[in-house]
């Protein structure tokens, strides 16, 4: 038997999802709705077979995600039979924050960081697994793949616990909390031959179709609800689009492209030129803004 | 031929490892359009390239490495060329980051050491060639970097070649390729370089793309496979989930579970595809077995008919990766691939100077040393060397108390002593003896800084107990160091050791039946919780003697915090080393405008609530 580099990476993060689970006391698997989280339950769920995943998965819901991402969403955990978890911040619905509104940082803060910190202590949950990739990011590539978290949910890079081997220390004090990261060594293009190999089900915004936009700040944004209040010198075009990742709807810019099928993707993926996630706007806020996010205890 | 290259880029400070890397990337066609734009926008900010664009800031992450233009931990990249994929750990070069870099080198199958033709061998340069090999990698690369500055003159470079070939030749490597470069220029990093016609070689991409792994062939190997955890989906499902460390496996092999010994042949290998007839190593697969043996996570599955070793008592070299001195005698935790439990380590046997390899004498391992030591489990585990199977012969070290990761080791071999020395089981046991004095034989263990009056309590508390007919003895410090501990010093490593006579000394005591009161500074949490474990928590009292530091200075009885003021006493506790307060003592005895007798009673009332004196006092 000839074991490719999938396999191997497959291997490595099926090992990862056995030694968190079985040193959790109540773990739970951050489930984003992306290619990534898509690839991190089908590797969940190859992990613990024929158990299902001893953990729920759990989403922070901004209010501004795709229609098409609840709705795969709430198939995919009926489909699992795991339990799904849907966190929105309650004070973020009081103030009725928006990106637009508040613009993207404060929208990211009070509904993604500041939301996951409060369901993570609602809940107790102890350890969390997370699809972030080294490749993703410059913080990233220094991240430990067992992730050690204070009791404010905060990441210090310069004291990072060392991680010889794959021997991992999830030990903690109460209150303390561990994040964990199966994807670690995983790149932009594994994802998507993985995806391939596996037939792993996806929203169908990865793929190439004709759909509404409007060009904004330089980005291709899809009109996929009456909130984006499109202005008068934006008009509204159907155009044959796909994302490269998916977030909050205003936040996420379209790439043009024809490729509708997963061969396509791949094909398009080994001849492209920018990183995948210039297509955000969370990222471009300043230099080393995803290392000072990570701090603050963003996943 | 392995399709994924796991190697490691390493040499001493501005050797210009972040720069390879980043050239690398950039050669590969890896860096992205929108990540060259923010790379001119920093290195015009960062760069300490002048106009030119800076490819170590590719690499150098975190804030504090942009600002400092240094590499503060290991990044982690991606790259692929025509013929292979390749995972490329970047390591810090400075010294205080050796830890990171051995734990890059800990999974890497190749190293590229950098060395700067300006320079040449540097002590670091000998530092991590000595550390890679240690962990098991054998195929080297030197990257004989900044030509672009010597003239591209050969000369430099075979001088250089020579003296690291001389220096590496007892250091195990099966390869060692050396390559004039030029990182920045991009000379002979792709394609052969113009500027140095007189190399004929590899490219550095040439030598990485057709390295030949000489992996100790793991496969051929006897089965091995830590359970990791066991599935129970329903009543007719029991598995045993895990990674396959060595060898292959079969559908009706016979194996065995390590340490109990039991034994079973395999019913069925299953993953979420399908069941499978057999499988090897690397997979991680679900193992089920015809009979229902008792496994559990931990235990080991090994082909029956060559096991692997069990023991409790290993020689092993550790390399210290805390600030804090490893402490001989202290518990620490072992986790390895099939194990976590408490261990104790020996002083070391000896160091190892990494410029020199030389052994060298030395009491304690410091951040970044090395050492071999022997060292103690509680619990015999299965293992193998660290040279046979990295994954069974490795573990980490853990501090119980911070839980901070803060050693890494490699098992070389087991020590046959703890075998031959079995424990007596007697016959009269404590319990008996308890019956007969009519009391609960246990240890009450004082602790407080120096004059905080543990002695004068402890002797108020004995006369009490005596008074009511109870078999007492008193333990006291500065007895015992002038007597059994007369050769133990104040560091923290003779510390340790004074704290776990004392507890197995008290043991001994409470075991013939008596009330044992011990007064002792002991000052770190974790030696308290060392004698809590030797003694047995149901049978130990920790009384916290709680006096300020200003107060028991105050008294100053014996005159020693004056002496520790002027210098004359290092290491004084409250002074020159800290007192660690117990967190959550059985009885915290407040001492300030209170009589010794009234302070003994805090002590009794809490002896009495845990049934010690059964017949009153």
């Amino acid at each position: 038997m000839t074991k490719t580099h999938l396999d191997t990476l497959e291997n490595e993060a099926i090992h990862i999802f056995r030694e968190a689970a079985e040193q959790a006391d109540n773990p739970v698997m951050l489930y984003s709705i992306g290619k990534d989280s898509s690839v991190l339950l089908h590797l969940a769920l190859k992990a613990f077979y024929p158990a299902v995943p001893p953990f729920p998965l759990l989403h922070v819901d901004t209010r501004w995600k795709f229609k098409e991402m609840i709705a795969f969403r709430d198939r995919r955990a009926k489909e699992t039979g795991m339990e799904l978890v849907v966190h929105i911040n309650p004070e973020g619905i009081e103030q009725n924050i928006g990106p637009i509104t508040h613009g993207s940082s404060v929208h990211t803060d009070v509904m993604k960081t500041q939301s996951l910190k409060q369901a993570l202590d609602k809940y107790g949950y102890d350890l969390a697994f997370g699809g972030a990739r080294r490749d993703e990011e410059k913080s990233r590539a220094k991240e430990r793949v067992f992730s050690f978290r204070d009791k404010n949910h905060g990441w210090d890079p310069k004291n990072q616990r060392p991680e010889p081997w794959n021997i991992y220390n999830s030990r903690k004090n109460k209150g303390e909390s561990v994040r964990v990261f199966p994807l670690s060594n995983w790149t932009e293009l594994d994802i998507w031959e993985y995806i391939k190999r596996e037939n792993i089900d996806l929203v169908p915004l990865y793929f190439a179709e004709e759909r509404p936009v409007i060009e904004r700040d330089g980005m291709l944004l899809m009109v996929d609800d009456e909130r984006l209040e499109v202005q008068p010198d934006e008009p509204v075009e159907n155009r044959m689009i796909r994302f490269r990742t998916l977030g909050c709807y205003p936040l996420t810019g379209a790439i043009e492209s024809d490729a509708a099928n997963l061969d396509d993707i791949v094909a398009e993926m080994k001849n492209v030129t920018t990183s995948e996630r210039s297509g955000r706007a969370i990222d471009q806020d300043s230099n080393a803004s995803m290392e000072k996010k990570k701090r603050e205890g963003y996943f | 031929m392995s399709d994924v290259l796991k190697f490691i880029t390493c040499g001493s400070v501005d050797d210009g490892k972040s720069t390879l890397i980043g050239r690398m990337l950039h050669d590969s066609h890896m860096i992205f359009d929108d990540q060259v734009k923010e790379l001119e926008v920093s290195s015009k900010k960062f760069g300490t390239t002048g106009e030119a664009i800076d490819f170590a800031l590719l690499v150098d992450g975190l804030a504090a490495e942009r600002e400092q233009g240094i590499t503060i931990d290991v990044a982690y990249r991606y790259f692929k060329t025509d013929k292979r994929r390749f995972i490329v750990a970047d390591t810090p070069g400075h010294i205080q980051y050796t830890r990171n870099m051995a734990t890059a080198a800990s999974t890497a199958e190749l190293a590229v050491i950098l060395v700067d033709a300006r320079q040449g061998i540097l002590p670091q340069t000998k530092r991590h060639s000595y550390v890679v090999s240690m962990l098991g990698v054998r195929n080297v690369i030197v990257a004989i970097n900044k030509m672009d500055l010597v003239d591209y003159d050969q000369g430099v470079f075979d001088q250089i070649s020579a003296e690291y070939k001389a220096f590496a030749k007892d250091l195990g490597f099966a390869s060692i390729d050396l390559i004039p470069v030029s990182a920045l220029k991009g000379d002979n990093i792709c394609d052969q370089s113009p500027d140095m016609p007189w190399y004929t070689g590899h490219s550095l991409f040439g030598a990485l793309e057709t390295a030949e792994i000489s992996k100790a062939a793991l496969v051929d190997k006897a089965f091995r496979m830590p359970v990791q955890m066991v599935t129970r989906p329903n009543l007719d499902f029991r598995g045993f989930a895990g990674t396959i460390a060595a060898g292959s496996v079969s559908v009706g092999q016979k194996l065995v579970a390590l340490p109990s010994g039991k034994t079973s042949h395999v019913k069925s290998i299953v993953t979420y595809e399908a069941e499978h007839d057999a499988a090897e190593t690397g997979q991680a697969v679900t193992i089920t077995l015809q009979d229902e043996i008792d496994i559990s996570r931990g235990d080991l599955l090994s082909c029956a008919e060559e096991p692997c070793g069990i023991a409790d008592v290993f020689r092993c070299k550790i390399l210290w990766m805390a600030d804090d001195a490893m402490v001989a005698g202290r518990q620490y935790i072992f986790k390895s691939s099939v194990s976590e439990q408490v261990c104790t380590i020996e002083k070391p046997k000896h160091l190892i100077d990494i410029e020199t390899l030389q052994h060298v004498a030395g009491e304690r391992l410091e951040l970044n040393d090395i050492g071999v030591c022997e060292l103690y489990l509680n619990k015999r585990c299965a293992y193998e060397a660290y040279g046979d199977n990295r994954a069974l012969g490795s573990f980490i070290l853990i501090d119980r108390h911070t839980n901070q990761t803060v050693g890494m080791g490699m098992i070389e071999h087991e020590m046959r002593r703890s075998t031959n020395v079995h424990h007596q089981d007697l016959t009269i046991t404590r319990e008996k003896r308890a019956d007969m004095k009519g009391q609960k034989p246990s240890v009450v263990w004082m602790t407080g800084l120096s004059g905080a009056g543990k002695s004068t309590i402890a002797n108020a508390l004995e006369k009490k107990l005596f008074a009511a007919d109870y078999h007492t003895i008193v333990l006291d410090g500065d007895n015992i160091r002038r007597g059994i501990n007369i050769d133990l010093g104040f560091t923290d490593q003779d510390r340790a050791e004074n704290i776990r006579r004392i507890a197995e000394i008290a043991k001994l005591m409470m075991d013939a039946g008596l009330i044992v009161v011990v007064s002792f500074i002991s000052p770190f949490e974790a030696e308290r919780n060392m004698a809590k474990e030797i003694i047995g928590a149901e049978n130990f009292v920790e009384v916290h003697i709680d006096t300020p530091l200003e107060l028991a200075e105050k008294r100053d009885v014996k005159g020693l915090y004056k002496k520790a003021r002027a210098g004359k006493i290092p290491n004084f506790t409250g002074i020159g080393s800290p007192y660690e307060i117990p967190e959550n003592p059985d009885v915290r005895v407040k001492t300030q405008d209170r009589a010794p007798e009234e302070c003994a009673d805090d002590v009794l009332s809490v002896l009495a609530e845990r049934h010690i004196l059964p017949r009153g006092i």
